[in-house]
């Protein structure tokens, strides 16, 4: 006996520690619960990249160099913790389109958001200021180093990978650049002029790649040298590719959810939450009693894991998530139901207060099981059927059937075995009735 | 079981609610929301007098806006549906929406392209289909064995007509909500109502395991007992369960309905209804109908 109930303790202090880990994660803000932007206001974006002019094996090559672009764009306006994404939509959508997907919490001013998104990337390429010695510092302000140079993105043909063919020592790979007429006039003219210099290679303002000019390039092609990996050479010419010939995008969608609002949700749901496991949690115990105190204690540590689950993995919650939580605290006692109902059967049948507690919880799990295959199933579909929103909903449905089918099962079973009460006195037939009214 | 004995007037019951839904459906319709339409949703609050609907809606069309509607939401807000915002529309939204010394805040502003709509119109049937196909087969699993005096097919048939039930009368509510307050047909809606598909399904399925669990003990003891006695004592041992876990799930979605988001409020309407229509249907449809299937069949 004093094993069990030394599980059932250790089980209890378990559950207090997750819980004052998530309580004290989210009170020091150390690791904050993941908010939807239904929730902490903010606008997405989504864009049908026009991509009929690229060859179909670099629409994905194309796609990225798109998704880094305007990354990089949304870092420059200082939003905190952007999300951009490309998606390929396939048949569903009545013809295949390629998405990119930009999130941008806090920024509540669609127009705005969209402004900021909408300009095409531009290349440009900046002498470095004769004297000049750049820091690299992130904040520094790139035009009191730098100046135009007399070539232009425009004037850029293509970049490509190359391996060098190095003397003797291993191949090296370099990015070679092919200007078209115009440019390699200007560009044999630049060079001739300012052998030594720096050269600066600018995306969105933003320096991709600063080389020296070591002499002269009469023929528009130009190679780039340097530390590059294989990786990072392939980028640079990405980035030059499409930086100077970038894929058009059209915007598609948008939604904007204010930051008032959101907050609005936030408590609202919070407290929908609270009142809902006091609902259940008095339902349970007016009913069940002595069990229905314990399934209150398994609820409590459904809840504790639930949130340190959400905020591990980390879950995206959202308005619809939320919903999903507070329906799976009413779905979770549903397994004490079925095994308290079952006990009492067995009890009614004659059976010792032990054994109706083994019977009665071997015999509801196959009923348990059932009842949540169902509910699984759903869960599985609408992941895959949803759209963010719905995701949210059947990602924590999802996780709220699963965990809790084990906190009921385990954790309800250890704590009636530990308390080893037995039906013989009038108390505790009493405790292990139920119904509101009857003794 | 006074539920098997009446069972009669539970099933004109039954037919009125259907009944009621049905015409609800078809006199209100239901009414898409531009998450399948595609279109923009527009919610604004209002700090200071609200303007009424006339003068905003000269002023929206002053401003082009064309073929759009305008609801009150709230006490301080109105809801916009119309198409594709101009760049010039966005931008001057709240200031166009401004009237009579009330500052328009826009709160939730949606657009959705065509493209979009249409998948998500698609992958909604698709997966309302996966889903009815998994519970199809989650029946045919659960009633595989072979079974009398009622052939497994016929629990499997009649846990079907209770499903139909617990959608038809979500729905034909949700018609009816969307006359008094405009609420659309949106993914949230599928959502709750694939939600109460998985949820429903179990509680008829628990009864029914029940009654053949009864069965097959009288065989083995060699008792004779008539088959609505055995539905009546199966339905008596399963109803708390049955009403009990439903109503834990009904008390969060009361309290989330009530004082829950605002975004979520008709999703846990439809859910409440749902689910107590699942509820009603395992114990007043699925059993007695059953009973009367088998007397019906013992007749010819």
């Amino acid at each position: 006996m004093w094993q069990k109930r030394l599980i059932a303790l250790l089980v209890l202090v378990v559950g207090a520690g997750i819980g004052w880990y998530v309580y004290s994660s989210q009170a020091s803000a150390s690791r904050p619960f993941k908010l939807g932007l239904d929730l902490s206001g903010g606008t997405q974006l989504v864009y049908r990249a026009d991509v009929s002019n690229i060859a179909g094996g670099d629409v994905v090559d194309s796609m990225a160099s798109l998704r880094d672009t305007i990354e990089r764009r949304v870092n420059l306006f200082g939003v905190s913790e952007p999300i951009v994404q490309t998606q390929h939509a396939g048949t569903l959508a009545g013809q295949p389109e390629e998405r990119l997907i930009v999130e941008l919490p806090g920024v509540t001013d669609t127009q705005q958001a969209i402004d900021l998104i909408g300009q095409t990337p531009v290349l440009e390429f900046r002498m470095l200021k004769e004297g000049a010695e750049p820091t690299g510092a992130p904040d520094e302000d790139v035009n009191q180093f730098f100046e135009p140079a007399a070539i232009t993105g425009k004037d850029l043909k293509s970049a490509q990978l190359q391996f060098s063919q190095g003397l003797g020592g291993p191949s090296q790979p370099v990015v070679s650049l092919t200007f078209n007429a115009e440019g390699a006039r200007i560009f044999a003219e630049l060079t001739k002029k300012n052998v030594g210099r720096y050269f600066g290679m600018f995306l969105d303002g933003v320096a991709i790649s600063v080389p020296v000019i070591n002499e002269p390039i009469p023929n528009g092609q130009a190679v780039i040298s340097g530390n590059f990996t294989p990786e990072s050479a392939k980028e640079l010419a990405r980035n030059l590719n499409y930086g100077a010939l970038p894929v058009p995008i059209e915007l598609i969608s948008t939604q904007t959810v204010s930051g008032t609002l959101g907050d609005e949700a936030v408590e609202d749901g919070v407290m929908a939450g609270l009142w809902g496991v006091l609902a259940v949690m008095l339902f349970m115990v007016m009913w069940y009693r002595l069990p229905g105190l314990i399934a209150c204690a398994a609820l409590l540590l459904y809840i504790v894991a639930v949130l340190a689950l959400f905020m591990l993995i980390p879950v995206t919650l959202t308005a619809a998530g939320i919903a999903a939580f507070i329906l799976s605290v009413g779905m979770a006692v549903d397994a004490n139901i079925l095994i308290f109902e079952r006990m009492r059967e067995e009890l009614a049948a004659g059976k010792n207060t032990k054994d109706a507690i083994h019977d009665g919880f071997a015999r509801a799990w196959l009923s348990i099981r059932d009842s949540n295959i169902s509910s699984m199933i759903t869960a599985v579909i609408l992941f895959w059927f949803g759209t963010s929103l719905i995701k949210g909903f059947a990602l924590v449905f999802g996780l709220g059937v699963l965990v809790s089918m084990l906190t009921a099962i385990t954790v309800s079973r250890t704590f009636l075995m530990a308390l080893g009460l037995e039906m013989r006195t009038g108390i505790s037939r009493f405790l292990f009735g139920s119904g509101i009214f009857k003794l | 079981m006074f539920i098997i004995r009446h069972r009669n007037i539970f099933f004109l019951v039954t037919a009125a609610i259907v009944l009621a839904s049905a015409i609800s459906l078809f006199a209100f319709g239901l009414h898409f929301g531009i998450d399948f339409t595609g279109g923009t949703l527009v919610e604004v609050r209002y700090e200071g007098v609200r303007p009424d609907t006339a003068t905003l809606t000269s002023a929206l069309e002053d401003a082009g806006f064309e073929g759009f509607s305008l609801r009150e939401s709230g006490d301080t807000g109105f809801t916009l549906r119309t198409s594709t915002l101009t760049n010039e529309q966005r931008e001057g939204l709240s200031t166009i929406m401004s009237h009579q010394g009330g500052t328009a805040h826009v709160d939730q502003l949606t657009e959705i392209g065509p493209t979009i709509g249409k998948e998500l119109r698609n992958k909604a049937l698709l997966a309302l289909a996966l889903v009815l196909l998994c519970i199809l087969l989650f029946i045919a699993f659960a009633f595989r064995k072979v079974s009398t005096p009622i052939s497994s097919w016929i629990y499997g048939l009649i846990a079907l007509v209770a499903l139909l039930h617990d959608v038809v009368v979500p729905v034909g509510f949700f018609a009816f909500l969307g006359y008094l307050t405009g609420a659309a047909v949106d993914t949230l809606f599928v959502t709750a109502v694939l939600t109460i598909l998985g949820f429903s399904i179990h509680d008829t399925i628990v009864v029914f395991d029940r009654v053949r669990e009864n069965l097959r003990i009288n065989q083995e003891r060699n008792r004779k007992e008539d088959f609505a006695e055995i539905a009546g004592r199966s339905l008596g041992q399963t109803f708390v369960r049955s009403v009990n876990t439903s109503l834990t799930v009904l008390f969060t979605l009361l309290v989330l309905y009530f004082i829950g988001p605002a975004s979520t409020r008709d999703f846990a309407l439809t859910l409440l209804v749902g689910i107590t229509a699942g509820t009603y249907s395992s114990i007043f449809l699925a059993t007695p109908l059953l009973v009367a299937v088998e007397k019906w069949r013992r007749k010819k």
